[in-house]
């Protein structure tokens, strides 16, 4: 449900900002253009380069956009709860970011990619009895579990922060005797801090995913690892 | 809901996904990809294709306007080195007719100068010889009528001019003699 309602705002905010776009920018279309743009060329220009970076763009930015407006309605009053805080939404965007740099280097190189990625060049043989289940396990198994779980988590432990000092405020004020109205001024305070510092926390996650997306798509189309 | 999703997540494991959780989080992606991919990314990209082009239109613009602007000075210029080359032409034109002019005024004066001091020249001679043929006569007339008083008597004009002619080549001749 949350979900769906971080993709309602999603979508009306890029197609209705989207709708008239004027050669000179009004207010409002500059913010959109700024956003995009700072995936454009933030991340997908400046890690993949201009060529490819074009042809991973739509990806990339259905990555930053999806995880920054799930993440934000953690903070937001009412909804208060990231809908990246709970798995599904991190594996199925993992599982995206999985699939495109696969994609990406098995297109680039059929048939040596995997060879690249498991055998690395310029070691002794014998050494890849111990290197090639590392990099297996580094690059196709353990790869998509970070991202799915640095997201998740981040946005789990915000939101278990967020209750916890809410629900201490709650407390302290209305329930606890006047001695202890003191505290909840102070976890009243922290939770204010938190919430803010959980608005940064959501676009450095949206950003972290999107980059780290753009680096294993870029390593993946890379000659040699 | 927000407590429900809690102690459900944290009732069961939370690192299991349930299947409406992956099920919606699909739906959530696909439709974001669909709306980037198929509808604001190529709108955008359009748009800065489009404002590249203006750019670059008006850049090219203000070119054409310099070049323009470059042109119409050097014509400017050439006009006026042109219409600068006519007027010291004029001027030179009018100082070599002004010198033309003075010459030949100049050459007229000496001609009316000289034909007037020839004119006068001879018709000085012609007074002066005829002045001197008055006066030879008559000093020869006055002579005979003074000898003829002396002498008393008349002399013949045969022997009297003769004798004039005489005195006067002598005259002439003391008077050369001088």
């Amino acid at each position: 449900m949350l979900r769906l309602i971080s993709l309602a705002v999603l979508v009306l905010v890029f197609w209705l900002g989207t709708r008239r776009l004027r050669l000179i920018p009004t207010r409002g279309q500059s913010v959109v253009e700024l956003g995009l743009g700072f995936v454009r060329n933030n991340i997908a220009y400046e890690m993949l380069g201009e060529k490819d970076g074009k042809r991973f763009l739509p990806l990339l930015t259905t990555i930053f956009f999806v995880v920054l407006f799930c993440n934000i309605t953690g903070v937001v009053p009412l909804l208060n709860l990231g809908s990246t805080s709970v798995i599904g939404l991190p594996l199925v965007l993992a599982i995206a970011a999985y699939v495109a740099f696969i994609y990406a280097g098995l297109k680039k190189h059929p048939g040596a990619f995997l060879k690249n990625s498991l055998f690395p060049s310029g070691v002794p043989w014998p050494l890849y009895i111990l290197l090639t289940p590392i990099e297996f396990i580094s690059t196709f198994v353990i790869r998509p579990i970070t991202l799915t779980l640095r997201l998740m988590m981040n946005m789990f432990v915000g939101h278990m922060m967020l209750v916890l000092l809410f629900s201490a405020t709650h407390f302290f004020l209305l329930g606890a005797p006047w001695a202890m109205k003191a505290i909840g001024v102070g976890t009243l305070g922290a939770a204010f801090a938190f919430t803010l510092f959980e608005v940064m926390v959501s676009v450095l996650q949206a950003y972290i995913f999107a980059v780290l997306t753009a680096v294993y798509i870029q390593l993946a189309l890379a000659e040699e690892h | 809901m927000t407590r429900n999703v809690v102690i459900e997540a944290a009732g069961e494991n939370i690192l299991i996904p349930a299947p409406y959780d992956i099920i919606w989080s699909a739906v959530v992606f696909f439709v974001a990809l669909l709306l980037f991919w198929k509808l604001v990314l190529p709108k955008l990209q359009k748009l800065l294709d489009e404002r590249a082009a203006a750019i670059e239109g008006g850049i090219k613009k203000a070119e054409e306007a310099q070049a323009e602007a470059a042109a119409a000075l050097e014509k400017y210029n050439a006009e006026l080195a042109k219409a600068r080359e006519e007027a010291a032409g004029i001027r030179e034109t009018a100082r070599a007719n002004a010198a033309k002019l003075e010459a030949e005024l100049k050459e007229q004066a000496n001609e009316e100068a000289s034909r007037i001091i020839a004119n006068a020249q001879s018709r000085i001679e012609s007074e002066r010889s005829s002045a001197a043929a008055e006066l030879r006569r008559e000093v020869g007339t006055l002579a005979l009528d003074l000898s003829e008083k002396v002498v008393g008597e008349s002399l013949t004009d045969d022997k009297a001019s003769a004798i004039v002619d005489r005195f006067l080549a002598d005259l002439e001749a003391q008077e050369a003699g001088r």
